[in-house]
């Protein structure tokens, strides 16, 4: 089988994705924190900066009509509390300079506003300052004027604010992107399940499960699987066709065949001539290899619809086998074969019926399944050693109860002292059409243990084939026990 | 010896300079060190040259090749020669806090970092610019024969009552700044103003004593020691406590409250030897603050003593407030008042 070519992983696309806008929303997390911290920073310089500036529009007074100004120790020593800054101020009635800074830029420049503080940013003596500008509007001997009060300082503080406050956005964003790796894995993995699941369930089939998935998928999927389920309808329904089709085919040319073996038999029996006889005896050796063919192909096309429906019901393996057995064994008698049923519990007709009787027998083989097809499955493991071994051999058939792998099987053996399966590699035995390597001159289809294996398969079960010690060959069935 | 030698003062007369150079006004010039050196440092300062001089040559003797020219100057023409004729100067030393924070707020210093400034405690550092390296409290001179028995004065309010209560005594033989024209005693007033209310009190009953008024600290302790005065109040205590006669005379760091002046030095903001300058100052730093100190000032004045009521005059732009025209003519004429009721 080809394996399917690789292209990409959705997991790790969605997870790619998924860092990707991560990482975008981090970084975009990093410059909000960081422009609202500098606002933030910005509208408490420029708070600080208009309080000092109003404590010295309060300290004007007038007097005789000359505004004094007593300059509060405060108004300038506040802007340096907490960080050294290099402070600025000047005083100006109207245009008119009264003291301070005399180059020192007005805020209001320009603006009616009376009442309300204007901010500006400057460079003022070398250094980037914020500059608050504050007036009031005074009785002079001239008339109404505005005195203004403009107070700037430097930003040192505030850049030291900034730098921590990055500091901490930076970290905001690396936590916020570390945690966000965590739920992306999270993410990436519980999307992904149901397609896990479904690979899963359809893998976990047996190969000859053409089931609908039936199962509920995400919406996504369905489209996917309704293809699934329409491909495995259509290829249950082709396979199915061709089963039919041998089935019915080797119907047709089963009846014909009994005819013409009739006929055959006739002509060698009323023949004298030695050459035909021998000829018509090879054509009748064809007509049975033919017939027995067809047969098998026969159950092996009703096994295959069973198994499709396979019932469960309770089987006493016990009496099944003994059913069997004794079914089996006229066609021993002709050929001189010894059958002989063994066990714990001896497999003969009245044996088993009296231990049936006996409730408290611990040797009871209960198995689930469907009894017909289970005991298709032995005849035709007896129906290969009753062939395959020579007239005089010994067929021995033995049910046993045993664990394997931590579970209670029931285990049929069907043993023979024939010439075994030689040389032949004894796993590809059960396939179809295969025969071993020393069986040319017995008539045989090779579909036997095939269908055993397919019936004890489906049953949860194994076949096990194997070359007994002293030479023939040994074929067991392992069906798990059901209590 | 011969470092000493290389290192000989050469003190020289204003006069000797090629006038015109300098349109500020030095008082005195020095030169120390070897006279060809290639590194000098130029220094401008108010502080006398009998003051720095230990400092100096302690710099010196771990730099050989370097020379020290050293100005002496008043504290406004200090000002003058950075700001109005920006002189060549590497570091400014003054002990008027207000026109060096000015300097500094206004940009004239440059900002200098080492390890030594980052020991500081932070009253001795202004915005990397400003370092403090003495703390000279403003003292009470008494003179001790004068006053005939009566208590010494510890605080402004014994010093209030003693006034009071012997008016005839004292009547015009107290003594202080005349703040109009002393830019220190401008200082002192305005910290103690800013301090307490008692200072006005005092201010008053000094003034209705006819208080006489003095340029510098030099001449009140001379009067004290002539028996012209019997009180100086706010005589700048690092030097009265210097002078050979300090036996002759008290010395009262008030207990209420002991104003402290910080002498600071700064390096210019277009220093000609930068290096040169912050070796200077991290030396001049570090001589003078932690337990190895070797204060310029007397050991004698001991701070740890009055260390709870120190007042120390805080460095940065609060001190502007009194730079201020308004300001300064407000608090003059109310000074004024006070000091002239008649």
């Amino acid at each position: 089988m080809r394996t399917p070519v690789a292209h990409g992983s959705l997991r790790r696309r969605l997870l790619m994705s998924l860092l990707a806008s991560a990482a975008l929303l981090a970084v975009v997390v990093y410059f909000v924190v960081q422009s609202v911290a500098r606002q933030v920073a910005q509208d408490s310089q420029d708070n600080v900066l208009t309080a000092s500036a109003l404590s010295i529009l309060d300290s004007a007074r007038l007097s005789n009509g000359e505004i004094s100004i007593d300059l509060p120790y405060s108004a300038l020593s506040m802007l340096d509390s907490l960080s050294d800054e290099r402070v600025f101020y000047a005083i100006r009635l109207e245009r008119v300079f009264l003291s301070g800074y005399a180059d020192l830029p007005s805020a209001a420049a320009g603006r009616d506003a009376p009442n309300t503080p204007a901010y500006l940013s400057t460079p003022f003596l070398g250094e980037e300052v914020r500059l608050a500008t504050v007036r009031r509007r005074v009785s002079t001997d001239q008339g109404q004027r505005f005195l203004e009060v403009s107070v700037a300082q430097t930003l040192s503080g505030q850049k030291q604010a900034l730098a921590r406050i990055s500091r901490s956005a930076m970290a905001i964003g690396a936590g916020f992107f570390l945690l966000s790796v965590i739920l992306a894995g999270i993410i990436a993995r519980s999307a992904i399940r149901p397609l896990d699941r479904l690979t899963a369930s359809v893998s976990r089939r047996g190969p000859k499960d053409l089931r609908p998935v039936a199962a509920p998928v995400p919406s996504e999927m369905v489209p996917l699987v309704s293809s699934l389920n329409s491909f495995m309808r259509r290829l249950k329904q082709s396979l199915l066709r061709s089963e039919d089709f041998i089935a019915e085919a080797a119907h047709r040319v089963r009846t014909p065949l009994a005819v013409v073996r009739t006929k055959a038999e006739v002509v060698e029996r009323t023949s004298t001539d030695p050459e035909t006889r021998k000829a018509v005896r090879d054509m009748i050796r064809a007509i049975d290899d033919s017939s027995r063919t067809a047969g098998q192909l026969l159950d092996h096309a009703m096994v295959t619809f069973r198994l499709d429906q396979l019932t469960g019901e309770e089987i006493n393996l016990h009496r099944l086998v003994a059913d069997t057995v004794e079914r089996m064994r006229p066609t021993t008698e002709l050929k001189d074969i010894t059958l002989t049923a063994t066990g714990k519990t001896a497999l003969g007709k009245a044996a088993l019926d009296t231990a049936f009787g006996n409730a408290t027998d611990t040797d009871a083989a209960f198995i689930m399944g469907d009894p017909i097809l289970v005991q298709n499955a032995l005849h035709n493991l007896l129906d290969n050693a009753v062939k395959y071994a020579p007239a005089g051999a010994d067929v021995d058939v033995t049910l046993k109860r045993m664990s394997l792998d931590n579970g209670q099987y029931a285990r049929v053996s069907v043993s023979d002292t024939g010439p075994g399966f030689g040389d032949a590699d004894l796993g590809l035995l059960p396939k179809r059409f295969a025969r071993g390597a020393n069986t040319q001159a017995i008539v045989g289809s090779g579909l036997g243990l095939t269908i055993a294996k397919e019936v004890v398969e489906a049953h949860g079960g194994r076949l096990q084939i194997a070359n007994s010690q002293g030479g023939g060959a040994c074929v067991s069935l392992l069906f798990p026990l059901s209590c | 010896m011969r470092q000493f030698a290389l290192s000989l003062i050469l003190l020289i007369a204003v006069s000797w300079f090629p006038a015109g150079t300098l349109a500020f006004e030095a008082e005195e010039e020095a030169w120390f060190g070897p006279e060809d050196s290639a590194q000098v440092l130029r220094i401008i300062s108010t502080a006398d040259i009998a003051f720095i001089a230990p400092m100096i040559t302690s710099f010196l003797s771990a730099e050989p090749d370097s020379a020290i020219h050293y100005t002496v100057a008043g504290s406004t023409e200090v000002q003058r020669a950075i700001v109005d004729e920006g002189a060549g100067f590497d570091v400014v030393i003054s002990s008027a806090m207000d026109l060096q924070t000015k300097l500094a707020n206004d940009g004239w210093a440059s900002p200098h970092l080492s390890e030594v400034t980052s020991t500081l405690p932070p009253w001795a550092v202004w915005n990397d610019m400003l370092f403090a390296f003495t703390q000279e409290p403003a003292a009470i001179v008494v003179s001790t024969t004068g006053l005939n028995g009566l208590p010494l004065p510890q605080t402004r309010n014994d010093l209030i009552n003693l006034l009071r209560q012997h008016p005839e005594v004292f009547r015009g033989r107290t003594g202080t700044y005349d703040v109009r024209q002393s830019g220190l005693g401008y200082l002192f007033a305005t910290q103690d103003a800013r301090a307490s209310e008692v200072y006005w009190r005092l201010t008053e009953v000094m003034g209705g004593l006819d208080a006489r008024l003095y340029c510098c600290s030099s001449h009140m302790i001379d009067a004290v020691k002539s028996g012209e005065l019997l009180i100086a109040y706010n005589v700048l205590g690092s030097y009265a406590i210097n002078r050979d006669d300090r036996d002759e005379f008290a010395i009262i760091l008030p207990e209420d409250f002991t104003t402290v002046m910080l002498r600071t030095a700064l390096i210019t903001r277009n220093a000609p030897s930068p290096e040169l300058s912050r070796r200077f100052i991290d030396h001049l730093l570090a001589a003078s603050h932690g337990s190895s100190a070797i204060p310029l000032t007397h050991p004698a004045l001991d701070l740890d003593r009055v260390d709870p009521s120190l007042n120390r005059i805080q460095v940065g732009p609060g001190l502007l407030v009194f730079l201020d025209q308004l300001k300064r003519r407000s608090f003059l004429s109310e000074w004024a008042s006070a000091m002239f009721q008649n």
